[in-house]
């Protein structure tokens, strides 16, 4: 008996060395980034591999602010990830709340029509929309970035279906009360959604501050990159300076690395609802 | 309800009624205009695109069916992409959902620091792709990257010379993207591990049933469900490949990286081919979405529903 909790003991220990390895290669990239962004630019080209920079240099992080308005792409991310977040909140709540909650002529085919666009590729309607955006004159603007991701069919999906699942009973002890429909909404409905309204959050937010492709398309001036299409500005002007495009990146990931530390459970139970459609 | 009041209840409901369809559709416009002008209608538009050729100067013209046609007769760059895609696709998937399998069931077993190893595995899941893709692109460098370098160090006389190999561009991007998708999957994994009932491995080893056989006749026909998520959501995103291609690679060398979407961007915005691009983004979704709909018919041959 002893012995076999002992091998138990030994396969653990394996185990946890394996998964330590792995989780090593997972980050390694990340520390070399890391530590590129704080070495010499010439440094790199050294045969020696140099984990931990010598010298350590920050000057990477002062050109990169020289080179490019790295600070403007941070506000431009900032922006367009916050204001896509909040628009799809409102909207995606509202409409949530009409599927999930309300009686009216045509629900279910209009619903079937959101699901049916789920499963199109964004690919499909980036074309379409860049030409619509183009007559509008609106490409290299702001509303360009937010508006054709302010509505999501997904988000709607998402928190039509976790509305459904909340108990009739308070909304109909409200309706004795006399609350109006926004009333529940507001007092009834949004209160016991936290956990899908900040999962909606967290998947928004992420994948408006890592959207590549849509900016791509619709911004040209440099001014109005995010931090996305800023480190691809970057690598077409200075595509053999490791250390500075390393700086570049670190600064684009730092701010979702350090919430996504600070909120891990949040984040992951996010994305994963999210990510599983509310199931 | 008694029926002598019932004619006036259903009287007083259809005037509440009618407030609830006033307040429905108050609350639907916002979202309803943005979807019918940003989804629905594009999906559409796209689709008559699709039929047309045009490079938004001069005026548009009827092609009918010639786009289809062109993709297969008459541009080998589209087959080279299909090629790669299906590839890429056919390599990244399995290996995506086996390895984050694989950490599913090891961060299950409690082992001392499973936070931070979730942490550790789901951190390229948050990280922009593109700023990845540009320490990866160091990483892969053949005469001054770290895993060169180490290869060296082993002994490796003549390493791969990764992103610019027409043989070697392509599997340097799938183990990006094989390293970037792990976490997503290790956690619904988890999770689909963790409502497995325990009295079913109890019962098992009462029985006298080894880890082995517990793991084939319990855990994976239990995890069937979320297995099948996880197979249709990784196939959709796989065939979606774009961040890495363009940054690591721009797509070369000679096409070897080269992948639908980024066929679709080349020709829609730099090339101006608006009808041709249309054409093969609509292709892509009738790909997508035939796939998904044949694991959908296969489920039935190894998806538990009722265990």
């Amino acid at each position: 008996m002893k012995k076999r909790l002992s091998l138990e003991n030994l396969g653990r220990a394996v185990l946890f060395l394996a998964i330590l390895a792995a989780a090593a290669v997972m980050l390694l990239p990340f520390l070399w980034m890391l530590s590129t962004s704080f070495k010499e630019p010439k440094a790199v080209f050294g045969l020696q591999l140099q984990l931990i920079p010598n010298p350590i240099v920050t000057d990477n992080y002062k050109r990169i602010f020289e080179v490019l308005p790295f600070g403007r792409f941070y506000w431009n991310s900032i922006l367009t990830s916050a204001s896509v977040t909040i628009l799809q909140l409102v909207t995606c709540s509202f409409a949530g709340y009409a599927f999930a909650r309300l009686r009216f002529p045509g629900r279910d085919a209009l619903f079937l029509g959101y699901l049916a666009t789920l499963m199109i590729p964004g690919q499909v309607t980036i074309i379409p929309n860049f030409i619509l955006l183009r007559m509008l004159g609106w490409i290299d603007t702001y509303q360009a970035l937010v508006l054709p991701n302010a509505f999501s069919a997904f988000g709607t999906f998402l928190l039509r279906q976790f509305f459904s699942t909340l108990p009739a009973d308070l909304e109909d002890a409200a309706k004795i009360d006399g609350c109006s429909h926004f009333g529940i909404y507001r007092h009834v409905i949004l209160p016991l959604s936290k956990p899908a309204l900040s999962s909606l959050t967290v998947f928004t937010w992420l994948g408006q501050w890592n959207s590549f492709i849509w900016p791509l398309i619709v911004i040209n001036s440099v001014e109005m990159n995010t931090l996305t299409v800023g480190l691809r500005t970057l690598q077409g002007q200075y595509n053999t300076q490791w250390t500075l495009l390393m700086s570049g990146s670190v600064l684009a990931l730092l701010p979702v690395l350090i919430l996504f530390v600070m909120a891990q459970r949040t984040f992951i139970s996010g994305m994963t609802l999210s990510g599983m459609g509310g199931r | 309800m008694s029926l002598v009041n019932g004619k006036q209840a259903r009287k007083r409901r259809s005037a509440t009624e009618r407030r609830e369809i006033m307040a429905a559709y108050g609350f639907l416009t916002p979202n309803l205009i943005g979807f019918l002008i940003f989804t629905f209608l594009p999906v559409f538009v796209a689709l008559l695109l699709s039929f047309t050729e045009w490079d938004l100067l001069r005026p548009i013209q009827w092609v009918g069916l010639a786009n289809y046609i062109r993709m297969f007769t008459n541009d080998p760059t589209f087959i080279k992409v299909l090629k790669n895609t299906v590839i890429f696709v056919a390599v990244t998937v399995p290996a995506r959902i086996v390895l984050a399998l694989v950490v599913a069931l090891a961060l299950n077993q409690k082992l001392f620091g499973t936070t931070f190893f979730r942490t550790a595995f789901f951190m390229p899941v948050v990280s922009s792709s593109v700023a990845v893709a540009l320490v990866w692109q160091w990483i892969f460098h053949a005469d001054f990257g770290p895993l060169n370098n180490i290869l060296w160090t082993l002994g490796v006389g003549n390493p791969p010379r990764w992103l610019t190999s027409t043989q070697w561009a392509l599997p340097a991007l799938m183990i990006v993207s094989i390293w970037q998708g792990i976490g997503m999957n290790m956690v619904i994994f988890l999770a689909g591990l963790q409502g497995i009932p325990a009295q079913l491995y109890e019962a098992a080893r009462i029985d006298g049933a080894t880890p082995w056989k517990c793991f084939w006749k319990i855990t994976l026909p239990m995890l069937s469900p979320t297995t099948f998520l996880v197979l249709v959501m990784t196939t959709i995103s796989s065939f979606q490949i774009f961040d890495l291609a363009v940054i690591m690679t721009e797509g070369g060398p000679a096409n070897a990286t080269n992948t639908i979407v980024y066929h679709i961007y080349r020709n829609a915005f730099q090339f101006f081919r608006m009808g041709y691009a249309a054409a093969i983004a609509w292709f892509l979704f009738i790909v997508i979405f035939a796939i998904t709909l044949f694991q959908f018919r296969n489920q039935k041959n190894w998806v538990n529903y009722d265990l």
